[in-house]
């Protein structure tokens, strides 16, 4: 080409000619340096509990972690919030998004800035507000019911204050599943046309409504559940031993164990988000 | 005459969701705000004062360094990697990356601070091998605490910003090119520019992240590092001069005047730069 054209080529053909070469190389770099950056810690990390400076080889650590003092009590307690949690918050949001969709078009922004709000809050300004709550609470309600819920809500058996402050910290990325979800099919149409052929009103939402937004209810739950798995600031200031502060509890005296439940808890987690994701791809290509 | 019934039922189904986060969330906030400004059973500004003084004062500058810091780094750096991947022939490397970022996005807390301590700490399997500890290689710091924020910030920035990279068109680039424009002047007056609210959201969304950070830290570098959630966590668990709890809720809102005027900028951002996502 630029033997024909010699008059236009000249300013065209060095970039050309260079283009395909020089960014390739520095791709190759930005990839290897990402790779080595993101593996290496996982890596070692295991490398960490498996490596015995005297016996060589061993999954000890990752075999102590099930015998390990309240590994299983933390374990179960946080997956029972978890599905509490995830329970509460769509029992809430799901009417409130529909019904506003529906019926109260001009609630939406108000909805989408009360449910966004959280995001601005740090979860350690929340807890402290919190805990002044239930320090302060008892000194001005001492002679009402409310005494009773307050301590009622701290049972560390199962801290419901856990669960109300993690459907707070759970709603910005429930609503925004939600919205995505509801956005993707034409909610008034369909009830409409349920209601046209005599459904009741819990039948449009249980049997029209829900089926159809599985995958943005399933992303917005597992987003709960991931939430509610690696949270440790609320509970840890708050004194409930949820499995992240189990973690952290044990990791002053058994440095190996708490690496490996990192790494178990991390398995666990990436689970979770990869069942997300595939179901997030599986909508895509249904759609 | 059905049409309003469904509209009064409407208001009805919103109820529960906004009471409860006037109860749940609203309450402590407000008790917050009244806190701050109690001393002794009397309103005062001592507390904010204090807030604003000494060790609290280099905490709060501290996690703005952090946070400037790693959103800086973070937001150039996933950048870059986005453009690798966007630009790359390859299609499985891009779906990996982009899985293996929603994933490590979310990887933070306790276990992300133990994975580096198994890593780069000073009986880490890496600083074991190389004997970094005799070259003076120590985690526990301010830049130590900065790798390990990267690790969960660049992934956010990568999520954040392949959308917006998707959509520089090819046609925009050849259009500068037939004009010209070599590839610096396309970036410096095509590229950047319509990237820019992006751009500026990722920073903000990586600020926030490493702002509002307390469980690495904690797990990490306890106190060596200065950081206002490590301030207000000392603060809530009583060490502070006896009449002085409520410093604690004061850092407080310093924390959230802060990640408030932030937030601000980024959600307008948000919606201008959802119109080059389209």
């Amino acid at each position: 080409m630029a033997t024909v054209t010699p008059s236009v080529a000249p300013a065209a053909a060095p970039p050309a000619k260079g283009r395909p070469r020089r960014p390739r190389v520095w791709r190759g770099v930005v990839l290897v340096v990402a790779a080595l950056y993101f593996v290496v810690p996982l890596l070692a990390s295991f490398v960490f509990t498996v490596d015995d400076p005297s016996t060589g080889f061993t999954l000890d650590a990752y075999g102590q972690i099930f015998s390990a003092e309240g590994f299983g009590r933390s374990l179960l307690l946080s997956l029972g919030l978890g599905l509490v949690t995830i329970a509460l918050v769509l029992v809430l949001t799901l009417p409130a998004m529909i019904a506003v969709r529906l019926a109260a078009p001009r609630l939406r922004t108000p909805l989408e800035v009360v449910c966004t709000l959280p995001l601005v809050v740090p979860p350690i300004t929340f807890v402290a507000g919190i805990s002044t709550v239930l320090r302060w609470g008892p000194d001005y309600l001492a002679s009402t019911p409310f005494y009773q819920t307050i301590i009622a809500v701290q049972n560390p058996d199962f801290p419901l204050v856990l669960v109300f402050a993690y459907v707070v910290l759970a709603l910005p990325f429930v609503y925004r599943s939600l919205d995505a979800g509801l956005g993707a099919i034409d909610v008034r149409t369909l009830s409409e046309a349920a209601r046209n052929l005599g459904a009741s009103w819990p039948h449009v939402v249980f049997r029209v409504i829900i089926p159809n937004l599985r995958s943005g209810l399933a992303s917005a739950g597992f987003l709960t559940l991931a939430l509610v798995l690696g949270e440790f600031t609320i509970a840890q200031l708050l004194s409930f031993q949820t499995f992240p502060v189990w973690i952290y509890t044990i990791s002053g005296s058994q440095a190996q164990v708490s690496v490996a439940v990192s790494v178990f808890s991390l398995l666990i987690t990436w689970l979770l988000l990869l069942l997300l994701s595939s179901a997030g791809a599986r909508q895509r290509s249904g759609s | 005459m059905t049409g309003n019934r469904t509209r009064s039922k409407g208001w009805l189904a919103a109820v529960p969701l906004l009471a409860f986060i006037a109860l749940i969330f609203g309450v402590p906030l407000l008790v917050l705000l009244g806190g701050t400004f109690t001393r002794d059973g009397s309103v005062s500004a001592a507390n904010l004062t204090e807030s604003l003084q000494g060790a609290y004062l280099t905490a709060l500058l501290g996690s703005v360094k952090i946070s400037a810091v790693v959103a800086v780094a973070g937001g150039v750096l996933g950048t870059f990697l986005a453009q690798a991947i966007v630009t790359s022939r390859f299609r499985a490397l891009r779906e990996a990356v982009l899985t293996a970022s929603g994933v490590l996005a979310n990887f933070g807390g306790v276990p992300l601070a133990f994975a580096w301590i198994a890593t780069l700490g000073n009986s880490g399997v890496v600083t074991q091998a190389f004997g970094l500890s005799d070259h003076g290689w120590n985690l526990y710091n301010f830049w130590g605490l900065t790798l390990v924020y990267l690790y969960f910030s660049i992934p956010l920035m990568v999520l954040t910003v392949v959308p917006a990279l998707d959509g520089l068109r090819p046609q925009w680039r050849e259009a500068a090119q037939n004009n010209g424009a070599n590839t610096w002047q396309f970036w410096r007056y095509v590229g950047v520019p319509v990237l820019a609210p992006t751009l500026l959201g990722g920073f903000v969304l990586l600020f926030g992240g490493s702002f509002a950070a307390y469980a690495t830290a904690k797990a990490m570098v306890g106190g060596s590092v200065p950081l206002v959630t490590l301030q207000i966590d000392a603060a809530l668990s009583g060490n502070v001069l006896i009449g002085h709890e409520n410093v604690a809720l004061a850092l407080s809102l310093d924390m959230i005047v802060i990640a408030g005027l932030v937030m601000a900028v980024y959600l307008p951002l948000q919606k201008r730069s959802a119109r080059w996502l389209r």
